[in-house]
């Protein structure tokens, strides 16, 4: 009696946030990937707002680079709640000049999103983006905040970050500053699926067991695109595989599994001995890759 | 499976770090490529052992000064409960750090170093955990191993806390444990070295601590934090009041007033996503309706009648500062307070306390980074509150300087 389990308070807890959001911010925008923590956070936000719509438009950050079932469940899901989308193309900033395209067997366009976020967010003005970080995923998002406040260039500063009491948010800032809020900061990979399964939520069917040509590189399976230069010694190979997170398809590692429902990937996870990041090759830049990264106005 | 906050408060030298990562390995949450990039990270360093303080340590300038600068948050779970710890660093700010963290802690960790008993350092740490109103405390005594596991020694150090926390807290639930983190003596495994202990590892004590009276069950509260209005056609004369329920238990049909209005109505029905609950209590997120239509906006409360909050323009309130700039009489600051926005002057600094001796330091008008102060704010207008020690989230606020937007301090109302 009177107790709410887990996964209720944490809903509960990143409701308040999404709805602390909607208050104290004017043109807020819900960062949207197509991958499992944002479609969490969209439905978390239609049920922070219900009856009515959620007061704010989703933001995808597209890379070119996509894995095409993330685009084709991003569309669907965009029709059936009759959302508003804003695409910002990683393809136009560099078309304009303003982002170089990397060169070399592992170019990606993962740090190029950043130029193209920043950009984004100020021709429409939002002055806060939602992001579906969550503190477990890495090392340096441990240290984040709900509302972590960016500086009129975008950067995180995070060791002068403001102090976070209660549930008590601070969202004031100058004109030209902008926050990333963080709704479901203190839940885990595990926390995710558990809650998918609960509130059945449909994912894209990446995450889900199928087979696909992949290649490996440095023990990270990829899944090959015809824009990926392979090196001499790896080959194309078709594998039973599925997503464990899904970005930018040049930098999402893939898992060999056959698991094919969300009971089972949560089996997958409660057994496995690999972060969640473990197969991201965005990370393994450097110790400091998310940091860096972070701080320039990443994600 | 619920869901259990806890702080721990120290610095490496008690071994607070060793703690963590003992929780985290022996409860099986730390990853293979995790503990790779520690083990890897030791080597670098020259260290003899893994070092899991490198597990904690998020940012560059940490791993590199090998301090820790802010607040962590860790995470990991047993098949009772999720767990999630604020680790706050002992050395650099640790006020501010401790204070933030503790703000949303049900238990506190204490940890003693059994060779050296209790020192300034668990007085400072007792002090906050009271002063936020930490529900549970628990006192671990570590080192063991290193005062061959003796009874006595446990004893001295639990009777020595014992005396000192009867100032500060007496009515708090306190648990002792005595411990090795380093060797895994009862953090998750009983001790077979301490066969006269027999009241629970740590992770017993955390798994079983009964969590359900840390929220005030009593007083109804619920400020609105957002009006949700569709305007569509299936829903066009919807109104309703979103928050989280701060206080108390709220059910349909309940009587209950409007602050500051003091309008008296009914709940017409408790809406969680398209089917209506029968009750609320903290910390759940819902919607309320009324049966009258009002004139009711965000920084207005919905209230149980019988034990109404304050209401007052002259608050004093115990403060913990956290800016460089300091805090004077006169200064002028913006205040949170659940759901509302006022501004404040800061009327009168009673005194400053010393947190590791508790004397009061009266006179000293400036309140520098790290001070804890009872201070007197005049607000612009009176807001609707209670006192911390009743509610953790009615009785609690935040300054924040009015030209750099920074937040800057923490106010707990007595």
């Amino acid at each position: 009696m009177f107790q709410l389990t887990h996964l209720e308070e944490l809903e509960a807890e990143s409701i308040y946030v999404m709805r602390e959001v909607a208050a104290q911010f004017e043109r807020p925008v819900l960062l949207f990937s197509g991958g499992k923590d944002s479609i969490v956070l969209v439905h978390i936000a239609r049920k922070a707002f219900w009856p009515a719509k959620f007061p704010f438009p989703l933001l995808h950050i597209d890379t070119g680079h996509n894995f095409d079932e993330a685009i084709q469940f991003r569309d669907e899901l965009v029709y059936n709640l009759s959302a508003k989308l804003i695409v910002g193309y990683v393809q136009e900033s560099i078309d304009t000049g303003k982002a170089i395209e990397e060169e070399g067997f592992n170019a990606s366009r993962n740090v190029l999103q950043t130029i193209t976020l920043l950009d984004t967010i100020e021709e429409f003005k939002f002055d806060t983006a939602i992001g579906g970080g969550r503190r477990d995923e890495e090392k340096s998002r441990a240290k984040e905040r709900f509302f972590s406040h960016r500086d009129e260039f975008g950067q995180w500063d995070p060791k002068n970050q403001r102090p976070e009491l209660w549930n008590v948010f601070n969202g004031r800032k100058r004109m030209g500053e902008h926050f990333r809020v963080f709704p479901i900061s203190n839940w885990t990979e595990m926390d995710v699926w558990q809650y998918i399964l609960k509130e059945s939520i449909a994912l894209p069917s990446i995450y889900f067991t199928h087979e696909r040509e992949v290649f490996n590189r440095d023990g990270v399976w990829l899944a090959f695109a015809p824009f990926m230069r392979l090196k001499e010694n790896e080959k194309i190979e078709v594998k039973q595989i599925r997503c464990r997170t899904v970005g930018d398809i040049t930098c999402t590692g893939l898992t060999l599994s056959t698991a094919n429902t969300v009971e089972e990937i949560i089996q997958e996870i409660a057994a496995t001995r690999i972060t969640e990041r473990g197969g991201r090759y965005d990370d393994k830049r450097s110790d400091a890759a998310m940091e860096d990264r972070k701080k320039e106005g990443y994600f | 499976m619920e869901l259990f906050r806890f702080t721990t408060a120290g610095s490496v030298d008690d071994g607070k770090s060793t703690l963590i990562g003992r929780l985290l390995y022996d409860s099986k949450s730390i990853f293979e490529d995790q503990m790779d990039a520690v083990k890897r990270a030791s080597l670098k360093k020259g260290s003899e052992h893994i070092n899991l303080a490198l597990l904690t340590d998020g940012l560059r300038a940490e791993r590199e000064q090998g301090i820790t600068i802010d607040v962590a948050y860790r995470y990991f779970a047993t098949p009772k409960r999720k767990f999630i710890i604020a680790d706050t660093p002992g050395h650099v700010q640790y006020t501010r750090n401790m204070v933030t963290g503790a703000s949303t802690a049900n238990a506190a960790i204490i940890l003693i170093d059994a060779r050296n008993g209790v020192t300034e350092q668990t007085h400072r740490h007792a002090y906050i955990a009271s002063l936020l109103e930490i529900p549970h405390i628990i006192v671990c005594i570590n080192k063991m191993d290193l005062v061959e596991y003796r009874e006595e020694v446990f004893k001295r150090i639990k009777s020595e806390f014992t005396d000192f926390a009867f100032h500060v807290f007496p009515e708090k639930d306190m648990r002792f444990i005595p411990i090795s983190a380093l060797k895994g003596d009862n953090v998750v495994k009983p001790s077979l070295n301490m066969a006269w202990y027999d009241n629970g590892t740590l992770m017993n004590v955390l798994e079983t601590i009964p969590a359900l009276n840390d929220n005030d069950m009593i007083r109804g509260r619920f400020p609105v934090q957002y009006v949700i209005r569709p305007e569509s056609d299936k829903y066009h004369d919807y109104r309703g009041y979103a928050g989280r329920v701060a206080g108390g238990i709220f059910r349909k049909g309940d009587v209950v007033k409007i602050l500051p209005s003091g309008i008296s109505t009914t709940i017409a029905s408790i809406d969680n996503f398209d089917c209506p609950v029968e009750e609320a209590f903290p910390p759940m997120s819902v919607t309320i309706r009324l049966s009258d239509d009002l004139d009711i906006s965000r920084g207005d409360m919905i209230v149980h009648d019988d034990r109404p909050p304050r209401n007052e323009t002259d608050i004093e309130i115990m403060l913990c500062w956290m800016n460089q700039k300091p805090l004077r009489p006169g200064n002028r600051y913006f205040v949170k307070h659940t759901t509302n926005d006022v501004r404040c002057i800061v009327k009168e600094v009673n005194y400053i306390l010393n947190i590791n001796t508790l004397e009061k330091a009266e006179g000293v008008k400036t309140v520098a980074m790290n001070d804890i102060a009872s201070v007197r704010l005049r607000l612009t207008r009176s807001i609707f509150f209670d006192s911390y020690r009743e509610n953790r989230i009615t009785g609690s606020l935040i300054l924040i300087d009015e030209s750099t937007n920074e937040t800057v301090g923490a106010g707990m109302i007595l």
